[in-house]
């Protein structure tokens, strides 16, 4: 077990270390998201308060679409050198490959995600402060679930042709669960008088999705990944 | 987790992507302390081959075992006695020399993995630039990285899909005198190449592909052109 951590966390640093001589992906990756919240304000927000409770849904798009970008250009990464079939030769548990991929990405969403809640509850005045944990847990476990799958899905196409369009096509169908818990448990927090207990009841589907998500991504990332 | 091996045999291999056929009914065998060349023109289906040697790509057909183990059974331990250096280079641009080196060295568990690196830098003549990124690196010094990548686990079975290429002469002339000292130690080298002039003299054996059909093979040190056009038609 000490082994598939070792690995997973080798996988971690390099992706971290690739990322910290270029910059791309964080910057894009937020410049995508702030753009998304920007646009969102123009059209929603007017004269300083936002038409209706529109705030939980903008920060779920903005953070499945950044996420998006960043999982793809993470495998594009590793396609354009071939990277990804040097990893899958060296000896190591594939599923722990998968974790260290995943993690490197849950880095880089949670990088953006500080970005834009604050940006989020300036420009829809959203109380992103008054209930920090509970907000805090709705966003990683969210994130986890999405992220799983998308990394699953983004390693298995890396080496298809039309794999920015088949990204999306695959990854939006199966994440919408997720996405609707994190909106829906968000919502409950940004409303006037913030309602703990529905958000809670979000937060465990948003956990009960990650178990199942991770399960089945850890189950089948070596088939897929054998051509 | 220890797996060795002296012998690789492929049995009847085909590979085919829906109804394109990339390999039909390849059989071979090679040993320990043999360089065995996949010839042939592009297309003709040596890097689907090495692809599969490299438990990469399953076959669609056919069986390769491994001194009697096969890749299924086998798994991660296998694999860990592999080496690849692929037409890519299995680099990444952004990390320094030593850094690519250390990656795959831990990554594929190795001790002293520090030591190994400076060792692997020194012989791709390296040294001096171990913590420049590699993409700074011409082509002919991110070739002698990747080939010191391949082999940082010192494997039994190192496949190659065109070594040579973006080599000036002194550099392939290194790396294949660096092939036989492998060959010597009793490493399995499988070299797909189109650079008949340096793999000639090299080569224990060469296997000749065409359309992805093993179409010949023989056994001899020099005339490997004249060879090749007897077997396949045209170098």
């Amino acid at each position: 077990m000490s082994d598939f951590f070792r690995i997973a966390w080798l996988v971690v640093r390099k992706d971290l270390a690739v990322e910290a001589r270029s910059w791309e992906l964080v910057s894009t990756t937020v410049f995508f998201a702030v753009s998304c919240v920007l646009v969102f304000a123009f059209a929603l927000v007017e004269d300083g308060r936002a038409v209706g409770n529109v705030a939980a849904g903008i920060l779920w798009v903005a953070i499945a679409f950044s996420g998006t970008l960043a999982l793809g250009r993470t495998f594009e990464r590793e396609r354009q050198t071939d990277t990804l079939r040097a990893l899958m030769l060296a000896p190591a548990d594939r599923p722990a490959l998968y974790v260290g991929k995943l993690l490197g990405i849950l880095v880089l969403m949670a990088v953006t995600e500080a970005v834009l809640v604050p940006l989020v509850g300036l420009f829809f005045q959203a109380p992103v402060g008054d209930r920090p944990l509970l907000l805090a847990a709705l966003l990683i476990a969210g994130t986890i679930g999405y992220a799983a799958v998308g990394t699953l899905f983004a390693a298995m196409l890396v080496r298809a042709r039309s794999r920015d369009v088949m990204l999306p096509i695959l990854l939006y169908p199966i994440t919408v669960p997720v996405i609707i818990a994190g909106v829906r448990g968000t919502a409950a927090l940004f409303q006037e008088t913030p309602n703990d207990g529905l958000a809670q009841f979000w937060l465990a589907m948003l956990l009960f999705f990650d178990v199942v998500f991770v399960t089945l991504a850890l189950w089948t990332f070596e088939p897929l990944m054998t051509e | 987790m220890s797996l060795d091996f002296t012998q690789v045999t492929a049995t009847d291999l085909g590979r085919h992507y829906g109804r394109r056929k990339a390999l039909s009914q390849i059989s071979f065998d090679c040993h320990a302390g043999e360089i065995v060349g996949l010839l042939g023109p592009n297309g003709a289906g040596k890097s689907t081959l090495l692809a599969i040697l490299a438990t990469l790509l399953a076959p669609s057909t056919g069986t390769v075992t491994y001194g009697g183990h096969t890749a299924q059974a086998a798994g991660a331990a296998l694999r860990g006695r592999l080496g690849l250096l692929g037409h890519d280079l299995y680099l990444y641009p952004e990390l320094s020399a030593r850094e690519n080196l250390l990656f795959f060295a831990r990554l594929y568990g190795l001790g002293d993995a520090a030591r190994v690196v400076d060792a692997s830098l020194e012989r791709a003549n390296l040294a001096d630039r171990a913590d420049d990124q590699v993409i700074g690196f011409s082509r002919g010094m991110r070739q002698r990285l990747a080939l010191e990548r391949a082999l940082v686990h010192q494997p039994r079975l190192l496949l190659l899909d065109e070594p040579f290429t973006g080599l000036d002469q002194a550099s392939a002339a290194t790396l294949v005198t660096r092939l036989q000292g492998l060959q010597s130690e009793g490493c399995v080298i499988i070299v797909a190449t189109h650079d008949l002039d340096v793999a000639d003299g090299l080569l224990s054996r060469a296997l000749y592909l065409r359309n992805g059909r093993l179409v010949h093979s023989d056994a001899g040190s020099h005339g490997l052109r004249d060879r090749y056009v007897a077997a396949i038609g045209t170098a």
